[in-house]
């Protein structure tokens, strides 16, 4: 169906209508326009879905496995909704929160060619395919990472770049080695290949090339250090972008691969994927409780976070694999909006650092409560989305006597609901120190909160409705772990 | 071949990985041009060389042995170009950084860790 590379199409439609313009009041309005676009057709693609599970198209018409097949299944889908609901959130924020000299056409171009990069990746059923993708992604990054030219910004874009590139080389190589042992790229190929071979061991070569070019990109234990030395040297906007998408596809990526062909050697595997999820988890989280700076404790916490996905995916049950893809959703969605937040409270007191702010909660009740919802979120209470991402990581893990990562799980939440309790207190309920940051007296509009509101009421819709999204994401998680759907839909097309 | 190939790889996986740990910038960079040039001989290796076959062949074709394989080639012309792509920002990057701080030295960038 032609349908499945409209994600794709209409970001390099977007860049396309941009460079033509060049000016940057229509770039604002397309820009949210087209992201607006981009949210209803991830939506039409999802109630496609229901009616065959599966959406393939082979491109310039070659046949699977030989051309390029873009295949949307129901992780996929879920992941291009909440993707381009974030974007238009970020979309409307980048209107209010870009210095006039950063809010160039430039910006808008690197933002949906970024964009354009993570919805292929998303949609792409071939690994080569995926590596194109991975480097759009990172080549927007990097210009979006520096967008400021400060001294900081380019210190922390060398850092971003020297890991990031690495990352990339390792996939390569992995990629090479896996096309000269089973002489096909296409992920359903592949799957269909590596299923039913005893010799699939061969592959763990390319595997642990994946998992170290992935572990980068996701930011696990111990390839994270690029992460906390880059994000918070960036526009508070591109800030909030690069959180909510950039180490998720890494973790799409790791979900994508490790259900549906790096399944012979399981016991390997999974345990050292929750090796890895329980240093992420702890070291993430108990970094972020050290620093005073929100967009470091913020930075810190994505890392902390991206262990529950990763151990989700090392319990590798149908209920932890949903588990996994709920909490990812969630914490795009939570993350973004506590990233946004940030930029709020800068704002209105001109500083990220906590103990130079205080007294909030008088100055902007409304605040308090944009920030308190997805700090909450976050921190698992219920009836907010996070409780249930993380109820179900954790049953599945006791389920699966999987006991000592469910008590680590526990014990990070803890550790969450400490750092955001100290932005809480430290922001909003101290009173503010007598210094240069107590003067400030402005008035936040109504539009620069409106990012914030959308993705907090959606986190409040997950958490309500969370049996739905909860059916929704079993689907998927069998669709990944069954495989043979995926298969036999992409192959026999 | 094979072999020469594959002692090639190695000997530019090593220069690279001595490169990168240089303290310099601009030797970092070389490294990753190394790394890069690497992998790209490592793919097109592992997927197979057969010499003095065309990648190309008209309908005549008897048998897919008296080819050579197209996709390892297209795989590496695709990495070269992005590979080309970036070493290019990394030095625009290099410079830029360089302007605004008059250092080439990885050691001074210490200020966005802690």
């Amino acid at each position: 169906m032609t349908i499945t590379a409209l994600p794709i199409l209409i970001p390099f439609m977007l860049i396309i209508l941009m460079i033509i313009s060049k000016s940057v009041i229509f770039s604002k309005l397309t820009g949210i326009a087209g992201s607006f676009v981009l949210l209803l057709i991830s939506i039409f693609i999802f109630n496609l879905l229901s009616e065959k599970g599966f959406l393939v198209l082979n491109m310039g018409g070659w046949k699977s496995p030989y051309g390029i097949t873009l295949v949307i299944d129901y992780l996929s889908s879920l992941m291009l909704i909440v993707t381009s609901i974030i974007v238009l959130a970020i979309a409307i924020y980048a209107y209010s929160f870009l210095s006039s000299e950063q809010q160039t056409t430039k910006f808008y171009i690197f933002f949906f060619s970024l964009i354009m990069g993570v919805n292929g990746s998303f949609v792409t059923g071939d690994v080569f395919n995926l590596y194109v993708w991975f480097e759009v992604i990172l080549i927007s990054s990097f210009v979006l990472i520096t967008l400021g030219n400060s001294k900081e910004q380019l210190e922390g874009g060398i850092k971003y770049l020297a890991l990031n590139l690495l990352g990339s080389l390792f996939f390569l190589a992995g990629l090479g080695l896996l096309y000269g042992k089973t002489g096909t790229l296409n992920m359903a190929h592949l799957a269909e290949i590596l299923r039913n071979d005893d010799q699939a061991i061969l592959m763990n070569t390319s595997a642990v090339l994946f998992f170290i070019a992935f572990g980068i990109k996701a930011a696990v234990f111990p390839l994270f250090f690029w992460l906390p030395a880059s994000y918070h040297t960036a526009n508070i906007t591109v800030s909030s972008l690069f959180a909510g998408l950039l180490t998720k596809v890494g973790v799409y990526a790791f979900i994508r691969f490790f259900t549906l062909f790096f399944v012979y050697d399981q016991i390997f595997w999974h345990k050292l994927l929750l090796i890895i999820a329980g240093f992420t988890m702890v070291i993430g989280g108990m970094s972020a409780s050290v620093h005073y700076d929100t967009r470091k404790i913020l930075s810190y916490h994505i890392i902390s976070q991206i262990g529950y996905m990763i151990m989700g995916l090392g319990i590798f049950t149908p209920l932890a694999i949903a588990g996994a893809i709920f909490f990812t959703i969630h914490n795009m969605l939570a993350k973004t909006n506590t990233f946004l937040v940030a930029g709020l409270i800068y704002k209105l007191k001109g500083t990220f650092y906590l103990k130079d702010i205080g007294g909030l909660i008088k100055q902007s009740p409304i605040l308090a409560i944009l920030f308190i919802i997805p700090a909450f979120a976050l921190a698992g209470v219920p009836p907010i989305s996070g409780f249930f991402a993380k109820f179900m990581l954790i049953k599945a893990g006791i389920d699966d006597g999987q006991y000592v990562i469910a008590f680590i799980a526990v014990l990070t939440s803890l550790l969450t609901l400490y750092s955001m309790i100290k932005i809480w207190n430290e922001a909003f309920l101290k009173k503010q120190p007598d210094n240069d940051f107590a003067e400030q007296k402005q008035k936040l509009g109504f539009l620069e909160m409106l990012p914030s509101i959308i993705l907090g009421a959606m986190s409040i819709l997950m958490g309500v409705f969370a049996y739905k999204v909860f059916d929704i994401t079993m689907q998927a998680a069998n669709q990944l772990i069954e495989g043979s759907a995926y298969i036999n839909n992409v192959l026999n097309m | 071949m094979e072999i020469l190939l594959a002692i090639l790889v190695g000997i530019l996986y090593t220069a690279g990985v001595y490169m990168i740990l240089r303290r310099s910038i601009v030797k970092f960079i070389i490294g990753i041009i190394f790394l890069s040039n690497a992998t790209n001989l490592l793919v097109f290796l592992a997927s197979g060389i057969i010499s003095g076959k065309p990648a190309f062949v008209g309908e005549e074709l008897s048998h897919a042995s008296d080819m050579a394989d197209p996709l390892p080639q297209a795989l590496v012309l695709t990495a070269i170009v992005i590979g080309f792509g970036i070493v290019v920002f990394t030095l625009a990057l290099k410079y830029k950084f360089f302007e605004l701080t008059g250092t080439d030295d990885l050691d001074q960038l210490k200020k966005t860790d802690t």
